[in-house]
């Protein structure tokens, strides 16, 4: 299928720094993507440019495979990291005008709206002036915003900052009704438990180049050590140590480094054959906060300063 | 390109917004009032009369004022006989407060006398003034008598003098001597106006720009508007409340203004007004009355308010669209950014005392040039309208003005751009400049 977002060669430089260098990625149709970066890596300024709010100084952006204009495209929703309201004006007043903005008639604004309302089951705040909410609450009239108009695309930079547990659980729970509604999201955060929860594909990018890419799986897959993690009950072989090496070690829990090229089937066929009670068996994977901190820090050093 | 139906959106919201908030009925309707009751309060001030009563012994040796001085409020007059030195020594056991003692004149044809004022305190000049005003009549009804005068020719001496100017042809408009003071007086009432409003809504424009800043409203805002709309939107919304403000002010003043004088009429046979009452002629006040009013009544309207209208639309664009721009820079910390509006306010300051010049003489060279200049014709223009200015020059004034409001709203867009997404900078001038050249 058709990406719902392509980038070629996006090159952003501002009066003294490159902000992005030469990145390209593709946005698949219903996808959670994540946007990932240390601060300063050139995030906002990528999506500032695929929002149409800056222009790419080169390269060039495609969304739903037409090349963007400088007008702001009515596909895509976004709620960015420094988000307000108007303190002074009612929540519903504030909704319309908004979604007027975007380009929706008033009437079919008004549908929307009520619907959204109704399905945080907080219709009552329409006649509310937003000063009146809280900052969690805000945080909710500020999603209904980015979302009303139907978008394709939707990007949200930091989305749960600012949210307790449950308003998190609501809208996280929301991102993946419009995204089996064939929605893509972008996330962009330097959360890494929250992308690993939720995103399918990432990109990340350090000092404006793109230095990963790809689905979570696969990059979990090429950063793996080939080490396993076995629960058990009663005791190990007696030759056990000798056979593998072993990590770290308690009454119930193993933990062992395979060679590159062992099977951890192998392990498990040796457990079962001493008749050890295994509770569980997995392969450990690396956490995306690992392979963040390690191929941030190796492309710092692989790059030299540029500013 | 601007998207109209969004800029509409725009305008719509940051007028309604203003318009409908309590603070704004409150101000527009209150305003008047509190100018009105200034007014009161100060007439009330200068008709303080002190509220010390003072009682005056007089020797009034030659018996020049005839023995009676009309008592004042809180001024009390007694004539005394006798030698000066025992009055001297009395005085601190009465009760008065001050021995006037007037030696008998020598020579009437001096021009000269003094009146000696025996007391431990200085007379205040209000009192000194009396004196000065009730001895000079006296002496002068005195001098007319003793010298066998004649009443009637020495008062034919007094000629009052009026200028009256005529045009050359018939076309000019025929102007009378309250002409140039009816202009002057309306010429700075509008160009005040005009100062003012330029003031109060600019910095209305400034204020709603870091308020979008400072709430983060703006990056939500410019992801589905060019940031070039949203400015514009809020100076024409802005200048929409300041041109709504100031139509209600021109209907409630003059109506207020008709009621303060109502309810002064009743009062103008009041003790309070009868020195000034008496220094005129109510027939001559009456009269200077209804020539200003058919004074004001000749001013042609039908082209001073239009032309008021737009150099106040001119005027509020060129600086709104600079506080603006002043605007977008200033971080959260609103402290740290007053120094950029100076650059703007030094303008606006001194094309207001350029105005108070100009209303002196409204066909200097300094009128001329200072209403074509852009950053003060919108103050001083007004100021000369009602004096009836060369077309020429009102036309160039206009040209001038419209095309420095079109090109400092474009270049603070340029500015508003890139500073409103400027978060936790000190934002110093030189910054600004660069901020023009930035590519989208």
């Amino acid at each position: 299928m058709e990406a719902v977002l392509k980038l070629e060669n996006v090159v952003k430089r501002y009066s003294n720094h490159l902000a992005v260098d030469q990145v390209s990625f593709d946005v698949p149709p219903a996808t959670l993507f994540g946007l990932l970066g240390p601060n300063g890596a050139g995030k906002t300024s990528l999506i500032r440019i695929v929002t149409a709010i800056t222009r790419a100084d080169a390269g060039h952006v495609y969304l739903n495979g037409k090349k963007l204009d400088g007008r702001h495209p009515q596909a895509i929703g976004y709620m960015p990291e420094e988000r307000g309201l108007y303190k002074r004006m009612k929540v519903g007043d504030h909704l319309i005008y908004l979604a007027r903005l975007r380009g929706l008639d008033k009437a079919f604004a008004r549908e929307q709206i009520d619907y959204w309302l109704e399905k945080f089951e907080i219709t009552d705040w329409w006649s509310k002036k937003v000063e009146e909410l809280s900052k969690g609450m805000q945080q909710k009239i500020q999603f209904i915003a980015t979302v009303m108009h139907k978008p394709k695309l939707l990007i949200l930079d930091e989305p749960f900052s600012g949210l307790d547990p449950i308003n998190t659980n609501l809208i996280k729970d929301e991102i993946h009704n419009l995204r089996n509604q064939g929605t893509s999201i972008i996330f962009s955060t330097h959360r890494m438990e929250q992308v690993e929860a939720i995103c399918e594909e990432i990109v990340l990018i350090n000092q404006g180049k793109n230095i990963l890419q790809g689905k979570v799986t696969d990059i979990k897959n090429t950063f793996k050590k080939n080490q396993f993690e076995v629960n058990f009950t009663g005791t190990l072989p007696s030759d056990f140590t000798q056979q593998y090496s072993v990590i770290s070690q308690s009454d119930s829990v193993v933990t062992i480094q395979l060679p590159q090229d062992a099977d951890g089937m192998d392990v498990l066929r040796y457990l079962v054959h001493h008749q050890v009670h295994i509770r569980s068996f997995k392969e450990i994977l690396p956490s995306l906060n690992d392979i963040f901190i390690r191929q941030v820090g190796e492309s710092n050093t692989a790059l030299p300063e540029s500013f | 390109m601007i998207q109209f139906t969004k800029l509409s959106l725009i305008i719509r919201r940051e007028y309604l917004s203003r318009v409908t908030r309590k603070s704004f009925i409150l101000a527009t309707l209150l305003t008047p009032l509190a100018f009105a009751l200034l007014f009161v309060i100060v007439c009330l001030i200068f008709q303080y009369q002190g509220d010390k009563s003072m009682k005056i012994a007089i020797l009034d040796e030659g018996n020049m004022l005839n023995g009676a001085f009309k008592d004042d409020q809180n001024l009390y007059f007694k004539f005394e006989t006798g030698s000066l030195e025992e009055l001297i020594d009395q005085l601190p056991e009465t009760d008065y407060n001050a021995l006037v003692y007037l030696p008998t004149i020598e020579d009437l044809y001096s021009k000269r006398l003094t009146a000696y004022y025996y007391s431990d305190d200085q007379p205040s000049p209000d009192l000194e003034i009396k004196l000065r005003e009730r001895i000079g009549q006296a002496v002068r009804d005195y001098k007319i008598d003793a010298l066998q005068l004649e009443r009637r020719q020495l008062e034919a001496l007094e000629t009052r003098i009026e200028v009256e100017p005529e045009p050359l042809t018939d076309k000019g408009e025929d102007a009378t001597r309250f002409t140039s003071a009816v202009a002057a007086s309306l010429g700075m009432g509008m160009g005040f106006i005009m100062y003012l409003t330029v003031f109060i809504y600019g910095v209305m424009v400034m204020r709603s720009v870091m308020e979008e800043k400072t709430n983060r409203i703006v990056e939500v805002m410019i992801s589905s508007v060019r940031p070039f709309e949203l400015m514009l939107g809020k100076i024409i919304g802005v200048g929409g409340v300041g041109l709504t403000q100031v139509a209600i002010w021109a209907i409630l003043i003059p109506l207020i203004g008709g009621l303060a004088q109502l309810i002064f009429g009743i009062d103008a046979n009041s003790p309070m007004l009868d020195t000034q009452a008496s220094t005129f002629n109510p027939d001559d006040t009456q009269a200077m009355i209804s020539l200003a009013l058919t004074e004001i009544a000749s001013i042609n309207w039908w082209t001073v308010l239009p032309l008021f209208i737009l150099y106040f639309l001119g005027g509020f664009f060129i600086y709104s669209a600079l506080f603006a721009a002043v605007g977008s820079a200033m971080g959260d910390d609103t402290g740290e950014g007053q120094s950029l509006t100076i650059p703007i306010t030094i303008p606006v300051i001194l094309a207001l005392y350029i105005m108070i010049a100009v209303i002196q003489s409204p066909n200097s060279n300094l009128a001329i040039w200072s209403s074509i200049f852009p950053l003060f014709s919108p103050i001083v223009m007004p100021a000369r309208l009602a004096f009836g200015p060369p077309t020429w020059e009102i036309i160039v004034s206009l040209l001038v003005m419209l095309a420095t409001a079109v090109f400092l709203v474009w270049l603070s867009g340029r500015i508003y751009r890139v500073g409103i997404l400027m978060y936790g900078k000190k934002v110093k001038l030189k910054d600004i400049g660069k901020w023009l050249f930035f590519k989208d």
